[in-house]
């Protein structure tokens, strides 16, 4: 058998890539469409861009944006800490723990939010005294529902608990993405199942819980304007109530709406950084860090030619053990 | 006569009206290599399974290392351990599995300090020089802070079977350890189980390899529907086997 040997011709051809010249056509049009949208947007007069100017960073409208950050955060916090409770729970062999999962989450998703944060708010007419003690016998302490539930925390259940049912699901799902494979490692090793989950599904299944979770962190920034049926005051709230006493109620839900989409880009840019911690040892991208510096370096700057990059990867490490094997 | 490590008695299990077991008895002796041979589906990895409780036993008895698996024994009673209980008799049964099932957001050495730390409880320090050595062991001190994602798959066996060495196991259960690999890197898996069982490792090894089971098996058992059919030294059972199903099998094999 005789190897083929490249001629010189043949070993300096140079590779182009594939140009899309629509692609270029595409932005332009893209890009004169948007432009045409915001010039119509800022010369038009009744938008009335001075007053957005005036009451985007006006104390109460930043006081209610205060407040629905507030609710956001800890509602959120809340909702995922017990949504792993309620997911892992669903998951149990222990058939109290699951059916009280489960009806947790058809009572919590089955009723509309505003019910409940009502239902919370009102609970002081329903049950006056919250009584610790024994049934029946004497009790150790004593509160006056009016005193425990103010607004905000009738609007932090009503959120979390709401949030919690929902999550539940979520985090259930990306536990159920994970092969078994992975459980019976762990118990072989001897772990228990609480240890199993913290140390090898959640990590896992974060990877599949995180988007969804961040679609859930921006759909409550806008769920808590809902807390104006119990009083509290957010940014909407806030808002409205400046339009309804001066009337200038385009402007104002600008003022809102600016807000609402400046948090959420600021959301999107921590869901990416979470996104990119919980995806440790499954991306190519992320394995290039356990090389050595430099050569990952080289890899993702040099721009070399192919030929070039893939000696460089053979230099690298994997690569060149496989060689070995083979 | 010195107790054997596994002892076995009538060991059956169901899974429904199926049954995949149908009273399995054996005794593995302290530093034995056994070998677990049948056609796929005969029950041998339930049989793996059963005897660190992965699996619940139906009926029939096994203790390993003097100690009865997965029940306490009260009377005319077994009771069924606790979760705990049995995470720990099972921290002491190594086994490594066909898939290798490393935790693959986890280094090779995180993999393999991971029982260490976690069940055992043992300093981290410790645990990591203890792993790294073992990672040694098995050729791969280089690939320490690789994710399993970056390894090949006879390079993640052997980072498997450093993960259940680190527990210290009295007993290693291999199910099938090499039959997910390319034909080129089976050698470097088996050179790995073969050394261990030179350290005088008590070991348990279903496989299909032919030639690893006469060289480093000190003795073969052969299954076939839930049955063991045949038992007896490597050379005579696989050269010159005596029941039919297993000529039938060795036949339909080595063809
Ligand atoms: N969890 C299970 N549920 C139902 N059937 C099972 C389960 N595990 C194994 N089996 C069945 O038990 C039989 C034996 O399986 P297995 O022990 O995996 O055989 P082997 O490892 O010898 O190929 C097969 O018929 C298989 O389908
Ligand atoms: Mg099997």
């Amino acid at each position: 058998m005789t190897l083929y040997t490249a001629t010189e011709e043949e070993q300096n051809l140079s590779i182009v890539p594939a140009r899309y010249r629509g692609r270029w056509v595409m932005a332009g049009v893209v890009v004169l469409g948007v432009a045409l949208m915001a010039y119509g947007m800022v010369t038009n007069q009744r938008f009335q861009w001075g007053t957005v100017g005036e009451y985007l960073f006006a104390a109460p409208v930043l006081a209610g944006l205060g407040n629905t950050l507030m609710l956001t955060a800890v509602s959120m916090a809340i909702g995922i800490v017990l949504g792993i409770a309620v997911a892992v729970c669903r998951l149990s062999p222990n058939p109290i723990l699951s059916s009280a999962a489960w009806a947790y989450s058809w009572f919590f998703r089955g009723t509309p939010l505003m019910v409940q944060l009502l239902f919370w708010f009102f609970m002081a007419a329903l049950i006056p005294k919250l009584v610790l003690g024994v049934p029946f016998g004497p009790s150790f302490f004593e509160i006056s529902t009016n005193t425990l539930i103010s607004p905000f925390t009738a609007a932090i259940l009503g959120l979390s608990l709401n949030e919690g049912a929902y999550m539940g699901e979520i985090v259930r799902s990306g536990i159920r993405a994970i092969p078994v494979g992975q459980t019976e490692a762990a118990k072989a090793m001897g772990m228990t199942r609480l240890q199993t989950m913290r140390r090898v599904i959640l990590p896992q299944a974060m990877r599949v819980i995180i988007p969804p979770t961040g679609n859930e962190t921006i759909g409550m920034l806008k769920y808590t304007s809902l807390v104006i049926v119990i009083g509290y005051s957010e940014l909407l709230t806030s808002v409205s109530i400046i339009y309804s006493r001066t009337f200038q109620t385009i402007p104002l839900l600008i003022v809102a709406a600016l807000w609402y989409l400046a948090v959420t880009a600021v959301l999107s840019v921590g869901q990416y950084y979470v996104e990119r911690h919980f995806e440790r040892g499954f991306t190519p991208m992320k394995a290039a860090k356990a090389l050595p510096k430099t050569a990952a370096n080289a890899l993702s700057k040099s721009g070399l030619p192919p030929a070039s990059s893939a000696s460089l990867a053979t230099v690298s490490g994997p690569a060149e053990e496989l060689e070995k094997a083979k | 006569m010195k107790e054997p490590i596994v002892r076995a008695r009538d060991i059956r299990k169901s899974f429904g009206h199926l049954e995949v077991l149908k009273g399995i008895s054996l005794d593995i002796n302290a530093g034995e290599v056994a070998c677990l041979l049948g056609p796929s589906g005969s029950g041998k990895s339930t049989f793996l399974r059963c005897m660190n409780h992965l699996e619940k036993i139906d009926g029939g008895q096994l203790w390993v290392q003097g100690e009865r698996i997965g029940y306490r024994r009260s009377g005319n009673k077994l009771h069924e351990l606790k979760e705990h209980e049995t995470a720990k008799q099972r921290a002491s049964i190594g086994m490594v599995f066909q898939q290798f099932n490393l935790f693959p957001h986890r280094t090779a050495l995180e993999n393999v300090i991971e029982g260490p730390t976690v069940v055992q409880r043992i300093p981290k320090e410790q645990a990591v020089e203890e792993g790294r050595q073992l990672l040694a062991r098995v050729g791969l001190a280089d690939k320490a802070d690789h994710y399993p994602g970056q390894l090949s798959g006879g390079q993640q066996q052997r980072v498997a079977i450093a993960r259940s060495l680190a527990l210290k196991p009295s007993v290693m259960l291999f199910d099938e350890p090499t039959s997910a690999l390319d034909p080129e890197l089976v050698g470097e898996v088996l050179d790995v189980m073969r050394s261990l069982a030179d350290s005088g490792m008590t070991m348990i090894v279903v496989t299909h390899e032919m030639g690893f089971a006469k060289e480093v098996g000190n003795v073969v058992h052969f299954m076939a529907d839930g049955q063991l059919v045949e038992s007896g030294d490597p050379h005579q059972v696989l050269e010159d086997p005596r029941e039919p199903r297993t000529q039938a099998f060795l036949s339909k094999v080595l063809a």
